[in-house]
């Protein structure tokens, strides 16, 4: 079957499954990190790694690992995966490390990881499921961006410290919760708008070739 | 610091879902209806509670004796999953009803950020172990009485005659910014 190959696993974790917009998971970081570019860069490379390497420790060890004690032993080696990319982060990226503090031991119980796990690296082998890690860490990463760019472009009026809005015309509430909410269900809503309106569109072209193929 | 200040300021000022971020899974996902998200909010109060608790014992007699404070994501989601294994079994003996309508979202309150979130909060803020409780419950009372209020709002969405598009969870993420905007006002509280 088609839907199996690598390029169309990578594909679905950036659009058809986009974490963000369309399965709603690991939707803390999403609004909580997102008051800045810069940290949505951050946070979504922390994840991407975190997310590739446990959907190909965990699909290694899948047929070792019991039914029953599966939950327990894949938050370990996400636990493990964090704690060592927050010793990393600490030693090499300090600012960053100061700015998203809260938000790094955090990614442990990101959803969208231990969703992954066990909906996809359970299931695959290790080549299928690094494939699935990386999409779905990039298209969480998009969301991240996606949320983070409006969320500074209207709250400082500024893009990763450059100004593009002169401060006197900046919204800063957009920088707090209230920002982070509306921003992202603006944005879920108008994807949706979008899906409708393809779908209106493709269902308008079958009833017209049903009609067509009657006719004939 | 003021015990009274702690709690109020844990369930109202610093709110865990409007104003800190944590534990929006559940949020969006388990708020359709009233008593679910009631159910729901129990479960978490008794999580976030005595995980709170067990993890300020963990971290203050077991992990800075012995130097090993790195280990703190690892030791604290630990504790949560056993927790939550333990709560989950409890609900499916003595009320099958709750246990089946809050169904997949029961072993995610191991991945809600709330917890753990929690737990890490009162080791950054060096709390006793009195505070810590005062603390972790003002959470786990703000979170369940955003959860009860969001989901009578959303009760009531659902009859709105909200356009195609927006319906559902867009529509729903902006009725909690609104909420957000409120509880801003709870600011002086404090």
């Amino acid at each position: 079957m088609k839907t199996n190959s690598l390029f169309n696993i990578f594909t679905t974790g950036i659009f058809k499954e986009n974490p963000i917009f369309v399965l709603f998971l690991g939707m803390c970081p999403a609004l909580g990190v997102t008051t800045s570019v810069t940290n949505a860069i951050g946070m979504g490379v922390g994840v991407i790694f975190v997310l590739l390497m446990s959907n190909v420790i965990i699909s290694l060890i899948r047929n070792i690992v019991m039914e029953e004690i599966r939950i327990p032993v894949f938050i370990v080696i996400i636990a493990s995966l964090v704690t060592l990319l927050e010793m990393f982060m600490k030693a090499y990226t300090l600012d960053l490390y100061n700015s998203m503090k809260v938000f790094i031991p955090l990614i442990t119980v990101n959803c969208i990881i231990l969703g992954r796990a066990e909906a996809f690296a359970s299931k695959n082998g290790p080549v299928k499921s690094a494939v699935d890690g990386v999409g779905m860490g990039i298209g969480f990463m998009i969301g991240l961006l996606a949320i983070s760019f409006f969320r500074e472009l209207l709250g400082t009026g500024a893009i990763m410290g450059v100004q593009i809005i002169p401060v006197a015309f900046t919204i800063p509430i957009f920088t707090t919760a209230v920002g982070a909410f509306l921003t992202l269900g603006v944005l879920t809503g108008v994807m949706m708008v979008y899906q409708n309106y393809k779908k209106d569109n493709k269902e308008k072209l079958e009833k017209a070739q049903e009609a067509k193929s009657e006719v004939a | 610091m003021d015990l009274y200040v702690i709690f109020m300021g844990a369930a109202l000022v610093n709110n865990i879902i409007l104003t800190q971020f944590l534990g929006i899974c559940p949020f969006l996902g388990v708020s359709k209806k009233s008593d679910q998200a009631i159910g729901m909010g129990a479960a978490v109060t008794f999580v976030i509670f005595i995980a709170s608790v067990l993890a300020y014992c963990i971290y203050s007699f077991i992990l800075v004796p012995f130097e090993i404070e790195y280990m703190q994501t690892i030791a604290f989601i630990l504790v949560i999953a056993s927790l939550v294994q333990f709560v989950e079994m409890v609900l499916k003996k003595y009320s099958p009803a709750l246990y089946k309508s809050l169904g997949v979202f029961l072993p995610l309150i191991t991945t809600n950020c709330a917890v753990l979130g929690t737990a890490n909060n009162v080791i950054t803020k060096e709390f006793d172990l009195i505070q810590t409780m005062i603390y972790s419950l003002g959470i786990s009372i703000g979170f369940t009485l955003v959860m009860y209020i969001f989901s009578t709002i959303r009760e009531r969405l659902e009859q709105a005659p909200v356009s195609r598009s927006f319906n559902g969870n867009p529509i729903a993420l902006i009725t909690a910014a609104i909420m957000a905007l409120a509880f801003f006002g709870l600011g002086g509280l404090v």
